[in-house]
Parts: C-alpha cells; structure tokens; sequence
C-alpha cells in the first residue's frame, strides 16, 4: 500500500496492527454488512496518519474490497492520505491534525451515555499527541464524567516524527498522569493478542471511570530494518524495502516459510 | 421609510427605543430550540452566564455540558456528540471559539460535517472596556473562508432567537456571531426571517406619487444595521436615496438580491463590526468582482486591533456610526458618477 502511495507512515501503521486485529475480530460488536447500524460499538481513531492499518482492518474485515488498498492517496480514492468520515464505510471520524480524538470519543460515550446507549467508545491515540492540550483538556473531561463506556488504547511506540518522545518532548510518568485524572489504567504488550483482549474485557468490567490501556509497542514491528527506528514514522519503503518487509512480514522475519512463495 | 411589508420596529428612531443585547436572543432560543428538539445539547467553556447559555441550563440541566476553560475541548466534545446524533450549541467568546479551536473547528466539525453550531459571542469592538484581546474582529473571515460552514451575524435580540432556532433545524455546521452590549430591536416576531436570504429593510419614500430610484444599496448586518437604518434616514432628509439590506447571512451569501441590487443601483456600502477584510465586505466584492463589478466602500475595521473605551466612543473612534456611513455613501456615489 505504502510503496504504491508513494508517501505515509510505515512505522506506527505495522506497530499496531495487532491492536486493530484483536479490535476489529474479537473485541468490538461491528457489523461490516451494515456499517450504521446504531448499536455498534465505535472506534474513534485520533492519530490519523496511522490510516494504512485501519484500511486494511477494515477492508480485511469486509468494509470494502481489499484490492481498493491500492488505491491509498491517488485522486479520486475513498482512502485519503487521513481518513474521512463518510468516505468510506467503517470510518467515524475524521483525523489527522493531533490531539481531538480521545475528545470527539468522549463527547460520543457522553452523548451516549444520556441516551442509556449500551455500545462502547473506542479511541486509538499516538503517544506523540499526548504533547497536544486539547487532548489532556479530554483526559480531564472524561474523568470527571466518570466515562467508563470509554476506552482509549495508547499506541506508546516512544516514536514521533522527528525523534524518540522523551528527546523531543517527556510523556513519562504517562500511568500516573492518567491515574491523576481519575482514569483506570492498564499496561499491556501491543503485540500480545491475549493480552489486548484481555485488558478490553477489564475495562469493559469497569464501571467506576474510562480506561486506558498503555500497548507498549515496537515501531515498525514485523520489519527488521525498521523495528524501533523514529526514521521511519512518516516514510513509506522504496521497492527493495518493500520486497524485503513484505518477506519479513510474510515469514515471521525468517520464522516460518511464506504461503506467498 | 422602513420596509412596511416586514413588521419592523416603529419606534426605532425614538431616543429612548427599547435595547436588548444579541445575546439575550441566543439564550431565548436556545430553550425554545431545546423544547421543539430533545437532541438540542449546550456546552460551555466557563461562561454560562455571560453567553445566556445558563438559560438553557435552567431549564435542561442534564442537557448543559460544562468543559471548563478549554475551548479545543469545546469544539471536539461538540463534534463527538454530534456525530453520535446530537445537535451541539457552544458558547464561549469569539476571540477564543472560533479563535483559539479554529482548527479543531474545520477538521473535525466542518470538515468531519457534523452539525455543531458555533455561538461566538462578544464580537466586535463594542465589547468596549475588555479591550483588544477580547474583542473579535476577524471571526467572521475565520468561519466564512471553511467549506460546509454557515455564517449567520443576527441584527438584534429578536433576529439573534430566530437564527438560533432554525440553525438548530439545519443540519449544519453553523456559526452564529452575538455582541454583548444592548442594541436596539430592530424587527419584530413578525418581521421574516431566514438563513441565507436577506432583506431589504429601507427603501426610498415616494416622492409626489412616484417610486423614486435608490443611488446607493447600503448593506450591513449585525447591530450596525442601526446605524445604516439611521444613516438612510439622514441622508433621505438631505434629498439621497439609498435602500438599507439587512444581510444577516454571509454564508450562503443572497447573490440573487446582492446581483439585483448591484445592476439597479450600481454603488455599495457594507458595514459590518468586523476587519474591512475578508467579512461581509469581502464577500459582497469577491460576488460582484465576477458578477457585475460596481463600485463599493466599505464600514468596518481597517486592519487594526481594537483598544479599550466605551463601546460608543469606540464606534465613533473606528468610523463605525451613521455619519460615517452618509460620509461613504456620498463617497461611493462620487465614484459611481465618474
């Protein structure tokens, strides 16, 4: 997808795509069939440039065709470079510019809440936008509602464009700032599908106040060139790259034989 | 004379006509849209009383959302809710929302088209003593250059109700501009009203039984369309005609009647309590550059902050009252002739 776009973010894209799995196939009520149906649960994704994960959850799902991956940033796609809501189906919101997601998916579980909804909120937030006010302003907001039909999943890589997180600007103590605002956290590997599904489960369980689950993740996972590099959040590969990830992906970096040989 | 058709105030041109700020009209409106429509929801960002959000509050606590002093958060907890299927009214001062969340507003309200309505109050340089941060000037051009965005700048208390009560019906993402000082009431709960036409509220009396042809189209919105009022008369007693439109929506902007009016008349004034640039006067000239081009001057702000003072002083100290409009009328009127 990436190699034929020409540009987009390779690294936080494969870093979470065992979170979209888990959420997309086993967490979320979500109907591909009928994408508006009103009982489905929502996923708010507030780091937009993350979009290739989300299209290919979505298309793998069932959304749309998977060979309309390929069409990701040409004119005339329902794959924006960020996601549009409306575009296409699946998408809740429109994103891209940092730190207004975790807000939209509160003003949702609110909006929700008043009306007895039984569905549940979900927002995807980058560690990076947690430099963002608007975002703590959310934090703030949903606390003190007590918004426990809200779960937010950090993708915490300690990327962002233009360094590591605690070079550029510090997150830590990132659990205790969220415990500060009333929220129940979780710390979870990103990459353990148990572990994801498990942490849903808790804080579905939880009724007191919203939940983050901090997924601690490797940047650019599944590659090895590209594992834990900053270098690569906002660059897509060239060719060779993209023949060498792809065989990476396919073969567990080396693990197991590809179906695609 | 005032446009007998439309049901306007009588005692406009009294000293003592009745006053009632814009944004009294917001709060009416709120409870009344929140009575037609149980999806009608009102955030605040720690200025319930001064935006009259509190009235709704009153009636519908559970319907009032408080996000304390955080604009952005404003903006896209509104957007949330009206993706879910409410319909968000936000109140705070305009300098801050749209100022402050501008972007928030166009990505994740405009651009994500749910249908927030903006209401950005104290706008303009009448808020007075507050001085030059708190007095938006440029709020209109913010809002009116977004795509899907509606802009609405409603001349009085009474109008302010109306367009607050049918931006609750549109579907829309809408911003709805109010003043804090008490203006005159213009119009009546008779007078029509509806977003994106405008109207003409003054044309020239009759002279010997005969129609007689305005030489200038005044057009203005917002509680300046007093003055304009005020100007026409003015200048009518001096032997100029003009008609007076009361343009309350600059986006969509009422080509049909702006285009009438510019082949008719052939020379412009729009006043506007707001930058010269990019508001209503840049609306009306970027319309007519590429329809039919006519002289135009233009009412408003010239590229400057505000400061503080009274609210009348400054509107006499930035060129804003009737005198300065009969001056840019006789102005234009120059201008068209050579």
């Amino acid at each position: 997808m990436l190699l034929v776009a020409g540009s987009g973010h390779s690294a936080g894209s494969l870093g979470m795509s065992d979170v979209f799995t888990s959420l997309y196939f086993e967490i979320m009520d979500h109907d591909p069939g009928n994408p508006s149906w009103e009982e489905r649960d929502r996923l708010i994704l507030s780091c937009g440039h993350i979009a290739p994960v989300l299209y290919a959850t979505l298309a793998h799902a069932g959304y749309f065709p998977i060979s309309e991956l390929l069409t990701l940033r040409k004119l005339g796609t329902r794959l924006q470079g960020h996601p549009e809501r409306e575009k296409l189906p699946g998408i809740e919101n429109t994103s891209g510019p940092l730190g207004s997601g975790l807000a939209q998916a509160a003003g949702y579980a609110y909006a929700a809440r008043m009306d007895e909804k039984k569905f549940r909120t979900y927002c995807i937030t980058s560690d990076g936008e947690h430099q963002e006010g608007n975002h703590w302003e959310a934090v703030a907001f949903a606390g003190k509602n007590n918004l426990s039909n809200l779960t937010s999943f950090i993708d915490r890589n300690n990327i962002q464009i233009s360094g590591f997180t605690e070079s550029v600007m510090p997150l830590e103590p990132l659990r205790a700032k969220y415990e500060a605002f009333n929220w129940s956290v979780l710390e979870i590997d990103g990459h353990n599908i148990e572990e994801i599904i498990d942490a849903a489960s808790h804080a579905k369980a939880t009724f007191e106040n919203p939940t983050v689950i901090i997924c601690h993740t490797i940047p650019g996972k599944g590659v090895d060139f590209m594992e834990g590099k900053w270098e690569w959040h906002g660059k897509p590969p060239n060719l060779g790259e993209a023949i060498e990830a792809l065989k990476d992906i396919r073969t567990l970096q080396g693990k197991i034989k590809s179906e695609h040989e | 004379m005032l446009n007998k058709g439309l049901h306007l105030s009588k005692e406009i041109f009294e000293k003592d006509s009745e006053k009632v700020p814009t944004r009294n009209g917001y709060g009416e409106g709120l409870v009344e849209a929140g009575k037609k429509d149980e999806r009608v929801v009102v955030l605040s960002a720690d200025l319930k009383e001064s935006t009259r959000s509190q009235m709704f509050e009153k009636k519908f606590p559970e319907r009032f959302i408080e996000v304390g002093v955080a604009e952005q958060a404003l903006a896209t907890i509104a957007s949330g809710m009206a993706n879910y299927g409410k319909v968000p009214f936000i109140s705070s001062y305009a300098t801050f929302s749209p100022g402050r969340n501008w972007e928030q507003i166009r990505t994740t309200i405009a651009l994500n088209d749910v249908p927030v309505k903006i209401a950005g109050h104290h706008a303009g340089i009448s808020v007075g003593p507050d001085g030059a941060t708190h007095q938006a000037l440029e709020d209109i051009a913010l809002m009116r250059v977004i795509p899907n965005m509606i802009v609405v700048v409603p001349c009085d208390s009474v109008e302010a109700k109306k367009a607050t009560v049918e931006a609750a019906k549109n579907g829309k993402p809408t911003y709805l501009r109010f003043a804090r000082e008490k203006t005159p009431v213009i119009t009546s709960g008779s007078t029509p009203f509806k977003i994106g036409k405008a109207e003409v509220f003054w044309s020239p009396s009759r002279s010997s039984g005969r129609l007689v042809n305005p030489q200038v189209a005044i057009v203005a919105c917002g509680p300046l369309v007093y003055e304009a009022l005020f100007a026409a008369k003015q200048l009518e007693e001096e032997g100029t005609s003009t008609v007076v439109v009361n343009n309350h929506t600059i986006k969509p902007l009422d080509e049909d009647l702006i285009l009438n009016l510019a082949r008719k008349v052939g020379a412009i004034v729009t006043v506007e309590e707001h930058q010269a640039i990019g508001g209503l006067g840049g609306a009306v000239s970027e319309f007519l550059a590429k329809s039919h081009p006519v002289p135009i001057e233009f009412i408003g702000i010239s590229d400057s902050f505000g400061e503080s003072g009274e609210p009348d002083e400054l509107l006499t100290k930035y060129k804003m009252k009737s005198k300065d409009i009969v001056q840019a009328v006789k102005k234009v009127i120059l201008r068209k002739e050579n």
